[in-house]
This record gives structure tokens, C-alpha cells and sequence, in this order.
């Protein structure tokens, strides 16, 4: 019984924690011109409506990406090494992009605000080059990947403390919808 | 006396710097200038108790209008140069209303009994006189102690928009006088002013006066622009902007206003450039495929050349004033540490070996020292340290201080503070580590780039 009630604790925290992504996804990868999202509301709100993007449950829509697979892995501090997690989300990420092949992706890589502002645009653009990598590994034709570093420009979490600053540490798949960005 | 102008330019100098032509004959003709004044005057001193300075008290009356037109900058002229010498912590201004003498005539003879008792040290008069948009500035300046005028007095002549840079000339005039150091005050620094939400930033390029007045904006916010960095005669302006959806270089005309990109290479993003001594190179990262290095850009050909090749980063480099050598920064180490290597690459020396990250380290005017960012411990400081990495000094700390640059004489270092959950803003400091100000802006301001002197 006490086992059973700690296995559903972990599940629920897993679940809060994989409802992170999708709310932390509102910016549509954080760049800011697309008109995605718009700006980060607190932590309450945020959640993402389907529209235009899909139905989350249908595995080839851009909602489903989004939100179910999660568009962003995230690093530590002054790291570009992907984590176990991190990597299972790209492997999700290629199969998805494997079964889409009309999206083409940019990845934009952050920084943290703690460090300085062109250290943190070279190392993002090491964080993304990091996922690129890894998505053609996957076998996602190099023709299809871009990336971009915004260095601590275009933080997903205003505030100036280790939990946003562990959320800010990403590199963001941003799927194209035909769109030129 | 002579142990007053000695103990002024040690203190402005720091333990690093060599002392200036100007400063030399100054002290050399001090005795001759200043007999010793009277036995009840206090001695024209400054005092430095536990690293604080007691600031030299001077005077600075309106300046006298010559004429109908001269009467409305009077007053102002005045502030202009009263707050650039109190912005130095160098100085302090005795107030008009203690003033007992009136100054209501250029030409007159100085009553320094009257300004002895007010304990001022240095008076300084002014006159000012405008025919159409002309405008004719005139000061003496006076050692109130020995009762003699310092130098010879000066006049300048511009157009009456200019009227600030007047200003700026007597108070560089003033200070260069007293200190025996190159004035700054007739300069002007471009940053990125701030607006709207943490995570949707709009920058744009920005320029004003070194004490933050006449702010101008150069781009109009749409597009992301980081770093600005002025070119060593201020005719142009080099920064990164995000315009083409990925970091590049653009440069701007400060004449023109014309744009254009600058070193661009396919499938590279490029930023953090700087200017050559000289105006005619940049030098500027360039990555690509997970490696950040530095490249040259000859501005005039077109012609690039690599000049680090390291599977690390190495990024926000800096000439040194007879561009020989390049300073950057680089984590090949493991950590982003400081590296000198010559302009034409080859071989870097690395010069941080003290505990945390080194960052951003930019070579001041004079050649004596780096100035840089360190983080260690959580927190954020600007420092300098001699060229071969001796002497570290931190003159700041806080929660986040990034990326100095150095007023055209080498004496402050102005750069980017945020405060934790706050907004940035441009504070300076003496390279001493003393007086420390933020610098007034509009609204949030970073990345601070001192252009140089005016003409």
C-alpha cells in the first residue's frame, strides 16, 4: 500500500513535470517574431490550445511534437552534452520528423542569463549544433536542419533563479509550417 | 603643493600607469606658479583616508553672458561642467549660495580671500556670448590656494546645438589641468537601450554623451541587436543583429546612417566583432558546426583571415592600441579563461590563472592593463590586470556586471549591471575601483561602447 501510494506520487510528479514542456513551448521556440504564443504567462496558464497546430492525440501534428514529444531538451550550466532524457526526446523528435518529412527545423540554442553575452551565443549555437548532430545521426537529412543561437537573448523564463535558469539552458526544435522564418 | 598634484596623479594612475608629458611639466612649474599662499589657508590637498578620497573643493559660477543671447546657457553651461566634475569623485562643488564673491565680469580681478573663506580650491569662471546659432565659450581656471590662475584661459566656438560639448571642453580642459590626465567628457557612448518584457526583449542600437544626455536611437527595435562596438575616430559603428534571422555583423555610418553586413560567411552565425587601432580591420568570432573562433576582416578588401583554430570557443577579442596583439577569451582550457595572442594569430598565451570563469577582456586605451568580467562563486565583477596577467584588481561585484569598456583616457571603465530580477543598466567606475555611478539613462540600457575623444 505505501508502495503503491509512493509509485503514484512519482507518477504524478512526472506527469506536473511533463507538463512543463508544453507550457514552457507557448513561445513556439522562444525566437519571438512568428506570432506563436506570444509572451510566457505565469506558471498557471499558458497551456496550448490545438488550432491551427493539430490535435496533441494525432502523433503527426505539430501539437503532438510540441507538446507530447516536447520540442527542447535542456543542458547544465556551461554544458552541451545531451542527457539520457535529452536524448530520448530526440529520438522521439526524429521518428516524428521521419513520418513529416514536408517540416523543415530550425534549432535555436540558449543560454542562461549567468554568463557573458557573447560566451553565451557561441555556446548556444554549440547547443544546438549539439541536437543538429543528433537529429542527423537519426538520420534526419542535413538538408532539413538549421540552427540558430540566441546566446541569453530570449530567456522562456523571467525569473533571475536556478529553477528558470535550468529551463533557459535548451535547445529548441522549432518544426516550420511553411513558413519562412 | 608639488606633493599634492604628485599624490592626485598617483591616485589617478593607479599601480600601473606611467605618468604623462603634461603631467610632468605641470609639476615641474608648480613652484614657480604657486608661491605659498596664506599662512591661514587650508593646504590645497587631497587626502585619501582608507582608500576614500577627500574630494577637491572648487567653485563654478555661472558663466558671465557677454551678451542677450549668451544669458540662457549661462546657468547651464555651468551645470554641465560642475556635474562632470563631480561625476569623477574627484571634486566637489562649493554651492552658489555660499559663494560670497559674485563673478559678474570675465576680465575682472579674482577676490580669492572671498573664496578662501567659502574653502574653495579651485575657481572656475566662465563667459559665453551667442550671435545668431554661434556661440563663443571662454573660462579661467584659478588655484584659489596661491592665489594664481592655472594655465592660460582657453575660448571655443561652435554652434549653440553643440552647446553641451562646450561644456564638456572646459570640464576636460579643467580636469586634464588638475590631474595632469586626458580629459573624457567630450565623448559620447553607444549601448543598446532596453524595452518591454524579460523573455521579448526589444534592443535598439542607441547613442549619447558620456553623462547620458542627447540620447539618440540608431536602429528602431525590430530586429534584435547585441554588442555595439565604435570605430577609433567614431565615424562608424559595428554590432550584431539578428536582422537576417541569425546573428551577424552589421556595420553602420555614423555620417550617412547607411547599413550593411559585414563578414559573412554561408551556414556561419558571426558576432562580437571589434574594431582595428587603425579602422580598417575587424576582428570577430565566427561559428560554425559547434566551434566559435576568431577571424579578421580586412573592411577594405573583403579579405578574412582565420586566426585561432581550436575546437573551443574563442570570442569577444580586443587589439591592443598598437594593434599588434589581440586579447580574447577562449574555454579551451575547460573554462572561459583570457589569451593574448599576435594580431595575425599564431600562438595565444593564456594571462587568467585566478579562481572562476574570465571573460570579455578589452585592452585599455593606454596599453597598461585588461579590463574584463570574472565570474566565480555566484557572482559578477569587472577587474583589470596587467597585460601579462599580473596584478588582478576587481573593482566591482554584484549579481551580474558584464562587459567593460574604457573611457577614452584610461582612467574609467563604464559596462552593463543587473541587479538580480531587475534591469540592466550602465554604471561606471574609476579604475581605482572608487567611485562607482550609474550612469542615466532612459530606460534599461547593456553593452556600453565608449567612442573616443571628440575633435
Amino acid at each position: 500500500m505505501k508502495l503503491t501510494s509512493k509509485a503514484l506520487l512519482i507518477l504524478a510528479t512526472l506527469a506536473l513535470a511533463a507538463c512543463n514542456n508544453p507550457r514552457a513551448g507557448g513561445t513556439f521556440g522562444g525566437g519571438g517574431d512568428d506570432g506563436f504564443g506570444g509572451t510566457n504567462g505565469g506558471w498557471s496558464d499558458g497551456s496550448i490550445q490545438s488550432g491551427a497546430l493539430g490535435d496533441p492525440n494525432d502523433p503527426n501534428s505539430v501539437a503532438h511534437f510540441q507538446q507530447r514529444i516536447g520540442d527542447r531538451v535542456f543542458f547544465t550550466t556551461d554544458s552541451s552534452s545531451l542527457s539520457d532524457e535529452g536524448r530520448s526526446v530526440l529520438n522521439a523528435q526524429a521518428r516524428w520528423l521521419t513520418n513529416n518529412p514536408q517540416y523543415a527545423i530550425v534549432i535555436e540554442g540558449h543560454a542562461d542569463e549567468r554568463g557573458t553575452r557573447e560566451y553565451n551565443v557561441a555556446l548556444g549555437e554549440r547547443r544546438a549544433n549539439t541536437v543538429m548532430q543528433y537529429l542527423a545521426s537519426q538520420g534526419i537529412s542535413s538538408s532539413r536542419l538549421r540552427t540558430v543561437s540566441y546566446g541569453k537573448e530570449r530567456p522562456v523564463e523571467a525569473c533571475a533563479a536556478q529553477r528558470c535558469w535550468d529551463l533557459n539552458r535548451r535547445a529548441v526544435t522549432v518544426v516550420s509550417l511553411g513558413r519562412t522564418s | 603643493m608639488i606633493q599634492l598634484f604628485t599624490r592626485l596623479r598617483d591616485m589617478l594612475r593607479g599601480p600601473a600607469g606611467a605618468a604623462t608629458m603634461l603631467a610632468a611639466t605641470l609639476v615641474a612649474t608648480l613652484p614657480a606658479l604657486m608661491p605659498a599662499g596664506p599662512a591661514n589657508a587650508q593646504p590645497l590637498r587631497l587626502q585619501i583616508t582608507e582608500g576614500v578620497i577627500e574630494p577637491m573643493p572648487f567653485a563654478m559660477p555661472a558663466f558671465v553672458p557677454e551678451d542677450q543671447g549668451g544669458a540662457q546657457y549661462s546657468e547651464q553651461l555651468a551645470r554641465v561642467v560642475a556635474n562632470n566634475l563631480t561625476n569623477t569623485g574627484l571634486f566637489r562643488e562649493v554651492p552658489a549660495q555660499a559663494h560670497i564673491a559674485r563673478v559678474s565680469s570675465f576680465d575682472a580681478s579674482v577676490s580669492y580671500s572671498d573664496w578662501r573663506a567659502v574653502n574653495v580650491q579651485a575657481l572656475i569662471t566662465g563667459a559665453v556670448s551667442v550671435q545668431g546659432n554661434r556661440m563663443r565659450v571662454k573660462f579661467r581656471l584659478f588655484d584659489v590656494v596661491s592665489g594664481q590662475q592655472m594655465g592660460q584661459g582657453m575660448q571655443f566656438e561652435g554652434t549653440t546645438t553643440n552647446w553641451r560639448r562646450m561644456g564638456h571642453k572646459v570640464s576636460d580642459a579643467v580636469y586634464s589641468r588638475i590631474t595632469g590626465e586626458g580629459g573624457y567628457f567630450d565623448s559620447r557612448v553607444v549601448f543598446i537601450a532596453e524595452s518591454g518584457p524579460r523573455d521579448n526583449r526589444t534592443k535598439r542600437l542607441a547613442i549619447m554623451d558620456q553623462d547620458g544626455a542627447n540620447v539618440q536611437h540608431l536602429t528602431d527595435g525590430r530586429d534584435l541587436v547585441i554588442a555595439p562596438r565604435v570605430s577609433p575616430n567614431g565615424d562608424r559603428v559595428v554590432y550584431t543583429s539578428y536582422a537576417g534571422g541569425s546573428p551577424r555583423i552589421a556595420l553602420i555610418n555614423m555620417q550617412s546612417g547607411q547599413r550593411q553586413n559585414v563578414g559573412d560567411q554561408p551556414g556561419a552565425m558571426t558576432f562580437s566583432p571589434r574594431f582595428s587601432p587603425d579602422g580598417r580591420q575587424l576582428v570577430f568570432s565566427l561559428a560554425r558546426g559547434g566551434n566559435t573562433d576568431l577571424y579578421s576582416l580586412d573592411l577594405g578588401s573583403g579579405q578574412q583571415r582565420q586566426l585561432t583554430a581550436s575546437p573551443s570557443i574563442a570570442t569577444a577579442p580586443s587589439f591592443s592600441p598598437d594593434g599588434r596583439f589581440i586579447t580574447f577569451e577562449s574555454d579551451r582550457s575547460g573554462t572561459s579563461q583570457l589569451y593574448i595572442m599576435p594580431a595575425s594569430g599564431g600562438e595565444a598565451r593564456r594571462i587568467s590563472f585566478g579562481q572562476g570563469r574570465y571573460s570579455t577582456p578589452v585592452w585599455s586605451p593606454r596599453g597598461d592593463l585588461i579590463a574584463f568580467t570574472k565570474s566565480h562563486a555566484g557572482r559578477f565583477h569587472i577587474g583589470v590586470m596587467r597585460t601579462d596577467g599580473s596584478e588582478e584588481r576587481l573593482l566591482t561585484a554584484s549579481f551580474l556586471d558584464e562587459g567593460p569598456t574604457w573611457a577614452p583616457n584610461g582612467r574609467v571603465v563604464m559596462f552593463t549591471r543587473e541587479a538580480q530580477g531587475g534591469d540592466p543598466a550602465l554604471f561606471s567606475v574609476d579604475v581605482s575601483g572608487r567611485n562607482l555611478r550609474r550612469v542615466p539613462t532612459p530606460g534599461p540600457a547593456s553593452d556600453p561602447a565608449w567612442g573616443p575623444l571628440l575633435p
